[in-house]
């Protein structure tokens, strides 16, 4: 076979390929002038900036900042989740009273509360925090409700017949087997708690990579936004990544349906 | 050695046994309109093997359910062993749990873990202590179902047709299983069948249970194996007969026509 053809089979199958060119012709597009740098930086000066913020220290502290903001707002709005759907899931007063206020609050567009947690808050850490605690509390409430809620009455009715107290039936059965909805709910609430990450940094931004930005954009440094966004989209995947790590680790006793 | 056959809807309480383990009287229960059980009385001495065979619908798996507490009783006179475990069709483990821990569930105490060693020991799965349920198979799953139910000693131990969905091999061995574990530790048992030859097989006494009542009644003296083997044949000609079912040829292994109606000899 000739060479040619064994290089566009090995390439075929590439999928790394298309966005390595897409890199290369903005690369070259950056060097010959037709995309000027206050419109989109080129990759090599990304990697360059991220490089020397890096060493600076500037990005560590920012993305510290950031990070502790996300942290805080996600413990909060978890556990808070987890609650709520304990009390609504476990008791039918509970859901009674805990789940017509729970699909009220999701009608309300999290970031258009941004105003009032500004006249309730201040300009601080505390809306930022508050915004993403608020914003994390319905993924994991509704699916662990719903994980509950959907507990297999055979096993429920196996650990009843061996003399098994409520509270053991709930912590034995209930819980446990509600547990791969959690994590579920626990990976949207990551990723939205990202996205609101972003929209609260803007406000009043001291510290963090959503100031990062602004003084970017203020200066038109595409390079610093874009390295911002990298890390944005790093934070995103650390996150799911930990929630695949804790599933493989919590569910390791189910079988898998597709074959490695 | 006979068997004897008794029409009764009241059961004299076997001189064997020296008190109840579990009584009803006059015990009804009804869903909406419709009565399952109506007016029963049973007795189940201590340490007793009773074998409740019936078809589907004739109320025995309600029975069951009320004796394990899974039903409410509803100020009726049950008087049950306060120590009760059941062995459902399915074996209805914690898939979340290693098969030591399901059978240890709800055990108290620091030995906890021994008890349940034990338990698998004894139903000849000490080997598979750590593993998860969903690889075991359907046999090996109600074996340690039965470890479960045996390893806080019961006073009462309940079997939903346990060994239905298990293959003809497996239910042999079972049975073996079952007598041993019971020689063993005594509980009473009262285990719900659809299947005669199972009955005749394990059981002390087979109640015959049809609309909600006890239609029949069959106290087997003679020992297990060979000696019921040959008492075999016309027992389970008139459980059938009392089912309303007509056996068409005396061979255990012939199908039989459960059509009421149907003459001896007649193919269905």
């Amino acid at each position: 076979m000739s060479v040619l053809k064994q290089l566009t089979r090995t390439l075929g199958g590439a999928r790394w390929l298309s966005p390595l060119l897409l890199l290369a012709v903005l690369e070259a597009g950056s060097r010959t002038g037709l995309i000027p740098e206050r419109t989109l930086a080129a990759p090599s000066k990304v990697l360059a900036t991220l490089w020397t913020m890096t060493v600076s220290g500037e990005l560590t502290a920012n993305l510290y900042v950031s990070f502790l903001r996300i942290l805080a707002g996600l413990v909060i709005g978890v556990t808070t989740g987890v609650v709520l759907a304990l009390v609504a899931g476990l008791s039918r007063k509970g859901e009674v009273a805990v789940d017509p206020l729970m699909q009220i609050k999701r009608t309300i567009p999290t970031l258009a509360l941004t105003p009032l947690f500004i006249v309730w808050f201040g300009i601080g850490e505390t809306p930022k925090i508050a915004l993403i605690a608020f914003a994390s509390i319905f993924p994991v409430y509704l699916n662990l409700y719903s994980g509950i809620r959907g507990t297999d009455l055979r096993l429920l009715e196996g650990a009843r017949s061996l003399g098994l107290s409520r509270a053991a039936q709930v912590w034995h059965v209930i819980l446990p087997g509600a547990l791969p909805a959690l994590l579920v709910g626990l990976r949207y609430s990551l990723s939205i708690s990202v996205l609101v990450l972003v929209v609260a940094e803007q406000i009043n931004a001291s510290a963090g990579l959503g100031y990062l930005i602004n003084n970017a954009r203020d200066f038109m440094r595409t390079d610093i936004i874009l390295v911002c966004l990298m890390i944005y989209a790093g934070l995103g995947l650390a996150a799911d990544g930990l929630v695949r790590l804790i599933e493989r680790r919590a569910l390791a006793w189910r079988p898998e349906i597709v074959t490695a | 050695m006979d068997a004897r056959l008794t029409q009764f809807t009241t059961v004299a309480s076997s001189p064997t046994f020296a008190e109840p383990a579990v009584k009803l009287r006059g015990f009804t229960r009804s869903f909406g309109e419709n009565t399952i059980i109506s007016n029963l009385d049973l007795e189940i001495g201590a340490g007793e093997f009773v074998v409740l065979l019936g078809r589907s619908g004739s109320g025995k798996t309600t029975l069951l359910r009320t004796l394990a507490g899974l039903d409410p009783v509803d100020g009726q006179d049950v008087t049950v062993p306060s120590s009760r475990a059941v062995v459902f069709q399915d074996a209805r483990l914690l898939p979340w749990k290693k098969v030591w821990r399901n059978v240890a569930l709800g055990l108290k105490g620091a030995n906890a873990r021994d008890a349940a060693q034990d338990a698998l020991q004894e139903v000849g799965l000490g080997h598979r202590l750590e593993a998860w349920p969903l690889t075991l198979s359907g046999g090996e799953a109600q074996r340690v179902a039965l470890a479960r139910a045996l390893v806080r000693e019961p006073g009462l131990l309940l079997l939903d047709e346990p060994f239905a969905a298990l293959d003809a091999l497996t239910r042999l061995r079972m049975h073996e299983l079952v007598l041993s574990l019971w020689r063993r530790h005594r509980p009473a048992v009262m285990m719900v069948t659809h299947d005669v030859d199972e009955a005749i097989a394990l059981a002390d006494r087979v109640i015959l249970l049809d609309g909600g009542r006890i239609v029949a009644q069959e106290r087997i003296t003679a020992a297990r194996g060979a000696e019921r083997a040959g008492i075999a044949p016309p027992l389970r000609q008139r459980l059938l007969s009392a089912l309303g079912g007509t056996v068409v040829e005396e061979r255990p292994a012939d199908i039989v026509a459960l059509h009421a109606g149907h003459k001896a000899g007649a193919r269905p």
